[in-house]
């Protein structure tokens, strides 16, 4: 009985991601951003030598780089800070590997479109309600943490008509994280394979995506791209709530317009500027909800 | 139990004599490892006496290959000498059961040999189903993983049955294992703390102090004490957040849909909290050799605001809960470990402060800034059951508040100076040494070596791996709906188990 009160104290916590654009704020490690400022070409090369993922590149004296592989170290930006800074987006989860490669070509584009639309049509049918199976294949332990955090209060994914199923027979969406270690690629392979038709798999943290840090020894793969049909990328070490949802939304083609395209995030500038002019010590769930997009 | 008839030399019998002595004498266990040396392989044994860690030593030629196994009079080993064997091919005379543990080689495949620097292609393992130990009418066994029901990471457990009680349980841990030792091999300093990070990602905080207390000792270092400070937040922050995460794997296994909200929006503000902190929910990047990435990046005063808005509420959803009937009755006389059977196993964290074994790292060896904040003793509890182990962990929540407020005052000090956030050293290290620290779920030790600043063999040895021996020892009163309350008042981590 006691317990009724309790529920109700608080009001509404949740966020209205993504009716509203949601955040953690400035400051916050959401993804590393490639400005176009120059730095000067040994500091950028000091960059891509300090990377202890290999996520850097120089393409045509242009530094590149992979957020599949960037694990949020911020090496890069101490060295050199002019090109490489942390941004607070998480909106960053992409249709096609190559689409997290940043500053993105613009040709590539056309490609992500295309994977898009045609996703868009293979899960027409999970638009209503999409359930979620999750397996780890390997990951720091922190990857389920974030995927369990989705059922709290203030992400309920419920609301937005995404469910978690013990079954995979029940599930139309794999979350997969982890590096695919030797153990997991079986139990990992036969979930995937007695899921129904129409399904969609989302690897979810750059373990997932590339290995990371920590895959490619003896024991483990280098992601689990080479194990699964992967159908969205969600990059972070380990990815975000709101990273995840960004990808699970992307994944069933339930994003609104605007929000779609998450290698460019679209929404920065109005989140920083709510938050910003949020009175008083907001508190850290409440959603910007009086300024639009 | 000597290995009669066998090859091992005279020395290698005295280490296993001089280990088991001085823990009849009242040292704790803490851990048994091999590192690969020139024609052989370099076994470490890690005791804790009193306040003071020390190792006991000894190489095992490899045409020897064996070693006299310490698992029959001290179980806490037997882990141990289950991973070394996965590791090194090397036998344990008289362990008793020395099945594959963290990896199930198929035949002929080579071991992993953390320590020699070579490494090794992708094995092959053998991942077939195990037989049935029990044998009797109706008994049958039950697979929970390594796909689990929910949002878990993989383990497998064999629950041998027939019918309701559990009187058999097998646990397959290798599924999850990465070979992170051998990662650590050839990494920089530096580069190793981002490593340790994600060796057990929910206790990232722990691991990086860990890893950075061995650096910092090989270079003979202190860190400033600010630096201390802001360590003590991170680490007494990520505690409530691993606890909190235990509670309400409690209050979903019970149904306590009231009690599941309010506590999973606790754990995220704090998760929110430590991102304001710092950018990362899990605190990763903050701790590096030396000390910290630099200042928090909120302010005393909005600092403990925040942690006004967590503790208040809080705490009063988990005294509720603890006063809640239907879910105190789901944990009392639950998964019971008597206190004798907890020192047997030495076992550490919340697991073995509910079952009267009370040491904390964080006081006994005090590191970052612990010995400089007062702390309030913890009331011995002996029940030894789920209850007991949740009581722990709402008064080390309680418990970290306090830390943290006083880190905080005492930062806020500190840094109306300039302070330092690091020490400066040279990193091209050689030598190596231990590094511990407290995290959420008990002692976490790394030992390194290092060669002129490159890392040569990484061990970490998180508390869940210690822990998680002493699982299947839990069940002998309990029944199968008792599983998962079982399994949360452990609160363990699988990555840290198998990593």
């Amino acid at each position: 009985m006691p317990w009724i009160p309790r529920g109700l104290r608080e009001g509404i916590v949740t966020s209205r991601y993504p009716r509203r654009p949601d955040g953690y704020g400035e400051g916050f490690r959401g993804t590393m951003v490639v400005h176009s400022g120059r730095d000067g070409d040994h500091r950028i090369a000091l960059a891509a030598e300090v990377c202890p993922t290999e996520a850097i590149s120089i393409e045509h004296g242009q530094p590149r780089l992979d957020r599949g592989r960037c694990i949020l170290c911020g090496r890069c930006a101490e060295v050199c800070p002019q090109v490489f800074g942390f941004d607070p987006s998480f909106e960053t989860s992409a249709v096609r590997r190559e689409a997290l490669v940043v500053p993105d070509e613009h040709e590539d584009d056309e490609a992500v479109e295309k994977v898009r639309v045609e996703l868009g049509r293979r899960v027409k049918a999970l638009r209503r309600s999409v359930h979620i199976r999750h397996v780890d294949a390997g990951s720091d332990g922190a990857e389920e943490w974030e995927v369990a955090a989705l059922t709290n209060p203030v992400y309920d994914v419920q609301r937005l008509g995404v469910f978690f199923t013990a079954s995979p027979r029940h599930a139309d969406l794999l979350v997969a994280t982890g590096v695919g270690t030797a153990g997991m690629l079986e139990p990992l392979r036969e979930t995937y394979d007695v899921m129904p038709d129409p399904k969609v798999v989302i690897a979810a943290g750059v373990d997932a995506i590339s290995g990371g840090l920590v895959g490619g020894g003896y024991a483990a793969r280098s992601g689990l791209t080479d194990s699964l049909p992967v159908d969205v990328f969600v990059p972070g070490s380990p990815p975000t709530p709101f990273g995840l949802l960004h990808g699970i939304l992307l994944a069933v083609g339930l994003l609104p317009a605007g929000a779609r395209r998450g290698q460019r995030p679209s929404n920065i500038r109005s989140l920083v500027r709510t938050e910003r002019s949020a009175p008083g010590p907001a508190s850290p769930e409440d959603p910007p909800r009086e300024a639009g997009p | 139990m000597t290995a009669d008839g066998v090859r091992v030399s005279p020395a290698v019998r005295a280490f296993s004599e001089d280990v088991l002595g001085r823990v009849a004498s009242g040292a704790r266990f803490c851990e048994l490892f091999a590192s690969a040396e020139a024609g052989g392989a370099r076994l470490v044994a890690v005791l804790a006496d009193g306040g003071a860690l020390d190792s006991e030593t000894v190489v095992v030629p490899d045409e020897e290959g064996q070693f006299p196994s310490l698992t029959p009079r001290l179980p806490a080993a037997a882990w141990y000498e289950r991973e070394i064997h996965d590791l090194f091919g090397m036998e344990p005379v008289g362990h008793g059961r020395l099945d594959p543990l963290i990896l199930p080689l198929a035949a002929g495949s080579p071991r992993p040999r953390p320590g020699s620097g070579k490494p090794l292609d992708p094995v092959e393992i053998d991942v077939s189903p195990l037989p049935a130990h029990l044998r009797g009418e109706g008994v049958f066994t039950i697979p929970y993983g390594p796909v689990r029901s929910g949002v878990f990471e993989s383990i497998e457990y064999l629950v041998e049955t027939p019918g309701e009680d559990i009187p058999h349980l097998r646990t397959r841990v290798f599924h999850k294992h990465r070979g992170v030792e051998i990662r650590f091999e050839g990494m920089d300093v530096e580069a190793g703390a981002l490593l340790a990070e994600r060796c057990e990602g929910v206790a990232s905080v722990a691991h990086a102090i860990a890893y950075c207390g061995a650096i910092e000792r090989l270079a003979g270092v202190e860190v400033p004490e600010a630096a201390g400070l802001v360590r003590v937040i991170h680490a007494e922050l990520e505690r409530v957040a691993n606890h909190l995460e235990s509670v309400i794997r409690h209050a979903e296994a019970a149904g306590q849909a009231v009690a599941y909200a309010r506590l999973t929006l606790h754990k995220e503000r704090v998760q929110r909290l430590r991102a304001r902190l710092c950018g990362s929910r899990f605190g990763r990047g903050v701790v590096i050799p030396g000390g910290v990435s630099g200042a928090p990046q909120l302010g005393a005063g909005d600092l403990f605001a925040a942690i006004d808005q967590i503790d208040g509420p809080a705490r009063g959803d988990l005294r509720l809960l603890m006063a809640t009937p239907s879910f105190v009755d789901r944990l009392r006389g639950t998964g019971v470990i008597p206190p004798e059977l907890a020192q047997q196993y030495a076992a550490i964290g919340p697991v073995g402060r509910g079952s009267g074994q009370m040491e904390d790292v964080r006081f006994a060896r005090p590191y970052a800034a612990y010995g400089r904040l007062g702390h309030q003793l913890l009331e011995p509890r002996l029940e030894g059951d789920a209850l007991a182990r949740q009581r722990v962990r709402l008064d080390e929540i309680a418990g970290a508040f306090h830390l943290i407020r006083q880190a905080v005052d005492r930062l806020d000090q500190v840094t109306r100076g300039a302070p330092g956030w690091t020490v400066p050293f040279d990193i091209s290290l050689s030598g190596q040494a231990l590094g511990w620290a407290e995290a959420p779920q008990g002692e976490v030790l790394y030992y390194v070596a290092s060669e002129e600043g490159r890392l040569v063999r990484v061990k970490p040895r998180s508390a869940s791996f210690h822990n998680l021996g002493l699982f299947h020892a839990a069940f002998p009163k309990d029944v199968l709906t008792d599983f998962a309350f079982i399994e949360a008042s452990f609160g363990l981590s699988i990555a840290g188990v198998a990593s």
